[in-house]
């Protein structure tokens, strides 16, 4: 096998050193009934050129060669050959969380960046190494908000990602939180009214994303003024970290939950991608996950550690903040290096550009008789279309048109029977977003 | 020192700063291509209450200096693609290369998670070929793929067993945990809504079995056990275990972090255990990354099958592979979008590259951990002498003696050219040793770790000042952490202007 590096000669000679007569003698504590007599059914052996064959073949029966119109939590970004070529530097790619310092400057150091870019994007003061996910996030800084203020009701906004609510509810089930959604209101984003009536003293967290799910882009500032003055922290979500380019950060939330999926992770059919979770200095000790501090060596040079691991579940056990342990390391890596890549000026273009195709599509699709506009609130690169007709039936159209149609909303939404939520991006070209509204019109067109 | 160092490792020293240091207003290493529709003004479509003026403090730099400035930090990593990594319970193997190939391909890393399903056939047919595979390794009956890490999986696994048992009417209140496991597992339990009581190991290392009988009670929902435990050992006892937790109407859980000993040799299903998890990134070789990402699939007994996370891979008439996401008794979603794909198709990889063959990679394992065993022994104190299985936990009670401690002697390794072993775990051992070797190192390898270890085992005895101070030959020595931890600083700030007024 060829990721083994011994001969039979070696196995021989080692077993000899050991003074055992054979390799059965070394697993002689598994009871004998219990050890496997005959070998695994599983497929291979296959060489390298037959794996790649494999994948090649299974990627052929995907999506290759459509155009999609998908976002909703994942989002089609350029990436960059640099990021790839970063990330798979071996000292990178095939190191350890670094526990070892010494030897582990350079993962420490990026995660270092990364904390420092999460911070400047948020508009928040502390920033930990990562999360698994946005869904996870989000649910981790629920929990970190109930700590901070002893409190068990959580209330949600029903425009945060359908998936991401999910998640809190698994987590929330055993820990004795309270969550109720909040209705969005007429034009698209939270019901500030719903969210006083239901405002007590008994309130954990505020969560509200922005963009919403629908794609539009809430006022977080007042936001936060209702939760705070009952005591209660805002929590914001974003799902879309693109548009922090353009849109002013939710600095004044108490808790950011971030996914750094569009900043040059692959939408990889789900994941991996990088949570992170981002709040002010004075919450740091409630913080769940990784971070990494600036200090200095026994010589004065600057250096960076793993830190404040006393919130964590190696040292703390059952009185942790999280059980996280394994993280989205690499991924929060490539963020760094693909954030390093599009800089300031960078990033504030692709924003622009994905704010000015979304307007553009947008613009397309309103002509068409049987789309309208569904909700009036501002948006950044998604944005919601009530249509004539079931958003499935205009899909299947679409994709006979080696197009996938926007995100039917009428799943998770049952309300929004009609409502499609639209996403064009920077890689989304003009001429595209024009062949898609002519699809649609066509779809719209046709007798039933 | 040096004629003892026959793997010397050099680190790189030169200096490289933080790349915020380096940024000056202009430079750029990204273009996008002219925007292609007309331009929309943000300033006038969203006005200012929404629009910011650009991220303050964002580094703006070249493409060179990108990717200069992270290749000199990579430098300063040491990798399994270096050398010899043996972090006990970690299972640093070789991370193929064909896998991040195949990774990335177009149709494969391009998918969407909720493009339609006629379109998404070959990422199903990978998943559906990964969870047999995985089944057939654990002799398990059904499986999830979703949760995104071992914590994550080990919370999917608690919350089977109490959707299991709330249906039988009762939840119950505690979760065992020997005092041997990982912290990961007591931290879930408490998440999964559970108190953890946690049992004193026998002399031996094992599960004291007839404590554990008098523990398990009705109020007892599960054991969560680690086979082979964090010392190494293989629980001799575990279908005893599992049927006096099964005589109380309670389940096994099995952490499968040390899976590695295990793989085609014996199989967790066949033990006793319901429900276990495996880290697809220690088992089945997908890159630790520097901390991630993994994948923690949960493989399970029929009667945990119908409370698995949403959606449910299933098979249609003829062949059509499809998502079931109506499933009423599900515990939930434990994470946005189905599992780690593109870490799951990486273990696909490595299994289609082993078929049957795993097995020999389980019994490397165990023979390099044996070997190093073998020839340490003398020289380390090895306070539980029962077989290792793919790894060996030493402590430090002989070096002790002369103020040398297990930090102190990993601390060494780095200068011999070796990543540590694990440090200080399992807590059960006072100044652990804890080598896990895996199959991916030679014999030549395993020798010169040896080596290492038995001269620094002599340099404690006659130069402990020298291991004390370690690591020597390192970018940076060792480091404040308990400055670190009192003033935390977590970001870099540009430098404060200077101000006249003070406080």
């Amino acid at each position: 096998m060829r990721y083994l590096p011994k001969s039979p000669a070696e196995r021989q000679e080692m077993l000899a050193a050991i003074g055992a007569k054979s390799i059965d003698e070394l697993f002689s504590s598994i009871p004998e009934p219990y050890r496997l007599k005959k070998p695994l059914h599983l497929p291979g052996p296959l060489s390298e050129a037959e794996i790649i064959e494999y994948f090649k073949a299974r990627a052929a029966e995907n999506s290759f060669g459509y155009t999609s119109f998908l976002g909703a939590g994942v989002y089609n970004h350029l990436r960059s050959v640099i990021t790839d070529t970063i990330i798979q530097r071996g000292e990178f790619l095939t190191s350890y969380t670094p526990y070892q310092a010494e030897i582990s400057q350079g993962t420490l150091q990026a995660i270092f960046e990364f904390q420092t870019m999460i911070c400047q994007l948020t508009g928040q003061e502390v920033a930990n190494a990562s999360m698994y996910d946005g869904s996870t996030a989000t649910t981790e800084a629920v929990l970190m908000a109930e700590r901070l203020t002893g409190r068990r009701r959580v209330l949600i906004a029903r425009s945060v990602h359908p998936e991401y609510r999910d998640v809190l509810k698994t987590y929330a089930k055993n820990s004795g939180l309270q969550v109720e959604e909040i209705p969005f209101a007429a034009k698209g984003t939270l019901d500030t009214r719903a969210l006083q009536a239901a405002l007590k003293d008994d309130v954990c967290a505020v969560v509200v994303q922005s963009p919403n799910f629908f794609g539009a882009i809430e006022s977080v500032a007042p936001l936060a003024e209702s939760a705070h003055a009952t005591g209660a922290l805002l929590v914001v979500a974003v799902t879309e970290g693109v548009s922090l380019g353009l849109l002013k950060p939710p600095a004044e939330a108490d808790i950011v939950a971030m996914e750094a999926q569009s900043f040059g992770l692959a939408p990889s059919y789900g994941g991996p991608f990088a949570g992170v979770i981002a709040s002010r200095d004075k919450f740091v000790r409630q913080m769940p996950g990784r971070l990494t501090g600036q200090t200095t060596d026994s010589e004065g040079r600057r250096g960076f550690v793993l830190t404040l691991a006393t919130r964590e579940q190696h040292i703390r056990r059952e009185k942790a903040t999280s059980n996280i342990c394994t993280n989205q390391a690499l991924c929060a890596l490539a963020a760094t290096v693909h954030l390093t890549l599009l800089g300031k000026e960078g990033l504030r273009e692709m924003a622009e550009q994905n704010f000015s195709k979304a307007q553009f599509a947008l613009s397309e699709l309103e002509k068409i008789p049987g789309v309208r506009r569904a909700f009036a609130a501002p948006f950044f690169n998604e944005f919601t279309v009530e249509l004539q007709r079931s958003v499935r039936l205009v899909n299947a159209q679409l994709l006979r048109e080696k197009i996938i149609g926007p995100y039917v909303l009428g799943t998770p939404y049952p309300e929004l029977t009609k409502h499609a939520l639209v996403c064009v991006t920077e890689t989304t070209t003009g001429a595209e977003i024009t062949r898609f509204a002519a699809a649609v019109r066509r779809a719209l067109e046709q007798p039933l | 020192m040096t004629d003892k160092i026959k793997k010397a490792s050099r680190h790189t020293i030169q200096n490289e700063g933080l790349i915020f240091e380096k940024s000056s207003p202009g430079k750029r290493a990204f273009d996008l291509a002219p925007l292609d529709v007309p331009a929309a003004d943000p300033a006038k479509a969203l006005g200012a209450e929404y629009r910011r003026a650009g991220v303050e403090g964002f580094p703006e730099v070249s493409e060179i200096e990108v990717l200069r400035h992270f290749t000199r930090l990579s430098t300063w990593n040491f990798a399994i693609d270096l050398g010899m990594y043996p972090l006990g319970s970690c299972t640093m193997k070789y991370n193929p290369r064909v896998n991040e190939l195949v990774a990335r391909l177009d149709g494969i890393a391009t998918e969407h998670p909720y493009q339609p399903q006629e379109l998404s056939q070959g990422c199903l047919k990978i998943l559906q070929l990964l969870e047999k595979s995985l089944l057939e390794i654990t002799g398990m009956d059904a499986i999830t793929l979703q949760p995104s890490a071992g914590a994550q999986g080990e919370l999917t696994g608690l919350l089977l067993i109490r959707a299991y048992l709330e249906r039988q009417g009762n939840a119950r209140k505690k979760v065992l945990i020997p005092d041997s496991a990982h912290g990961t597992n007591p931290a879930t339990a408490v998440i999964a809504g559970y108190q953890v009581e946690s049992i004193k190991s026998e002399s031996h290392g094992q599960i004291d079995v007839d404590k554990l009988r008098e523990l398990v009670t009705e109020d007892v929902a599960a054991l969560m056990i680690t086979n082979p435990s964090t010392l190494g050992i293989f629980e001799e006892r575990m279908p005893e275990i599992a049927a006096i937790l099964h005589g109380k109407g309670a389940l096994l859980y099995m952490d499968g972090a040390n899976m590695n000993a295990l793989a085609g040799v014996a199989r967790p299903g066949d033990l006793g255990v319901d429900v276990m998890h495996l880290n697809l990134h220690k088992t089945m070789s997908t890159p630790h990354g520097g901390g991630g990402p993994g994948a923690g699939p949960v493989a399970m007994k029929k009667i945990l099958e119908p409370f698995r996370p949403a959606p449910i891979l299933v098979e249609k008439e003829g062949g059509r592979l499809a998502l079931d996401f109506q499933r009423k008794e599900s515990i939930g979603k434990v994470k946005a979008f189905g599992g780690n794909f593109g870490v799951l198709v990486r273990a696909l990889a490595y299994l289609l590259a082993y078929g049957p063959g795993l097995r020999q990679a389980t019994e490397d394992a165990v023979l390099n951990a044996n070997y190093i065993r073998k020839h340490l022994e003398d020289v380390f104190e090895l306070p539980y002498n029962l077989p290792s299985m793919h790894e060996v936990v030493f402590s430090d009670a002989l070096q002790k003696k002369n103020g040398v401690n297990t930090m102190d002697i990993a601390k060494r390794l780095i200068d011999y050219g070796f990543h540590p072993y694990t440090t200080a775990f399992p807590l059960i051992v006072p100044g652990a040793l804890m080598i896990e070797p895996t199959e991916s190192e030679s014999k030549e390898e395993c020798d010169l770790f040896i080596d290492a270890l038995r001269a620094i085992a002599e340099e404690s005895a006659t130069n402990p000042e020298l291991v004390k101070t370690a690591p020597h030959t390192t970018r940076v020595r060792r480091l404040d952490e308990v400055a670190a931890a009192r003033k935390p600083v977590l970001r870099w700030k540009p430098a404060e202007k200077r101000s006249e007024s003070a406080d």
